[in-house]
């Protein structure tokens, strides 16, 4: 199928890019769609950096944990737990916990990687983030004259970098950081802002509200289980008030 | 706050987090074909881990429960947290969010 991408030359980068004739049209695409999420993305992964050093982390570690995991909020809470010396099995489960939301993006997102060869779609896979997945889904849905594959690849890869960079940085940065700056209070800070851009309807909200309080209450639980208690109870709850809501 | 894991202890679940969240990002994209996508109870339930699990870490980083309900609340932590969540609730920006919270804090340890 031949398409005129007629709009996509009218924007000031089109003229640009017509001129790098390595790079296709729909990476550019790709990378440029990440901008606004970057001023999100920089801070961000500064936090993941100097928590990593702080809590004791070597720089190499902060940095590998970055490039293996690549999940934020993951990082964030094992780096956490590690610095709080909780046992091993609570920092692996609760980092996994944390991503298995992303089970619903694999499923969400499969049919559209179908027509990749296997290699791509392995590294599509590496690189399924919230922000990713959030990008490609809308553009995927919206326009099929998108080249998937080197759009997905765009997004996703400048990501990684700028994740990259930004942890690389932070962990520099790391213990130069006076303690009473308190930016480890820039952690909960950065789940906080996670947590409100997800609580859109009244059973996610259940589900915060059971899902802290257990963890207030059973903040003093031995192996952090306050932490894995309220995010049972408050999946738990969730899932009750969208049942009843359902039936009512 | 600093660990006293050593480096073998810290790469193991570097390694092991990174395997399993890659097998979790792969699963169904490898599985596509095979069946026909997520549970719906399962994924029903999924839908609500973000909120949860993000919850359970914020509440008591920010909660710490006082002896009376006014001494919980007027904690800076908490006073620093609840205008953080204004900022995120009605900018939905990050770097807003921590800039806000962070200099609550800051404020609120200058003038106590």
């Amino acid at each position: 199928m031949v398409t005129i991408r007629g709009h996509r030359t009218e924007t000031p980068l089109g003229d640009r890019c017509g001129r790098l004739p390595v790079l296709p049209d729909d990476l550019l695409a790709g990378v440029r769609a990440t901008l606004p999420l970057l001023l999100g993305l920089v801070p961000f992964g500064l936090v993941a950096g100097i928590a990593a050093v702080n809590a004791g982390l070597s720089p190499a570690q902060a940095v590998g944990l970055s490039t293996i995991v690549f999940a934020g909020a993951a990082q964030l809470a094992a780096i956490d737990l590690l610095g709080r010396d909780a046992s091993l099995a609570v920092v692996v489960l609760t980092a996994v916990v944390i991503n298995l939301r992303m089970m619903m993006y694999s499923a969400s997102i499969a049919p559209y990687f179908e027509s990749f060869r296997r290699r791509w779609a392995v590294v599509s896979s590496y690189l399924l983030t919230d922000m990713s997945y959030a990008l490609a889904i809308t553009e995927f849905r919206n326009d099929s004259e998108t080249d998937r594959r080197w759009y997905y690849l765009g997004a996703a890869v400048a990501m990684y970098v700028v994740w990259q960079v930004a942890t690389a940085v932070g962990a520099l940065l790391g213990t130069g950081v006076p303690s009473e700056w308190e930016v480890g209070f820039a952690v909960p800070l950065v789940f906080l802002s996670l947590l409100v851009s997800d609580v859109s309807d009244r059973p996610r909200l259940v589900a915060a509200v059971v899902g802290g309080g257990v963890a207030v209450l059973g903040g003093a639980w031995p192996l952090n289980l306050g932490l894995v208690g309220g995010a049972l109870a408050g999946v738990a709850a969730g899932a009750a008030v969208d049942n009843w809501g359902r039936d009512a | 706050m600093t660990t006293t894991y050593g480096p073998l202890a810290i790469w193991a679940v570097v390694l092991v987090v990174g395997a399993a969240t890659f097998a979790i990002r792969y699963s169904f994209v490898y599985l596509f074909g095979r069946i026909d996508g997520v549970p719906p109870r399962v994924e029903a339930a999924l839908r609500f881990v973000p909120a949860a699990v993000l919850a359970a870490l914020v509440a008591p980083a920010m909660i710490d429960p006082g002896p009376t309900l006014v001494a919980t609340v007027l904690d800076d932590r908490f006073v620093a947290g609840a205008l953080a969540a204004v900022v995120a609730w009605y900018t939905d920006n990050m770097f807003a969010t921590i800039v806000v919270g962070l200099g609550a804090l800051w404020a609120a340890g200058t003038v106590v």
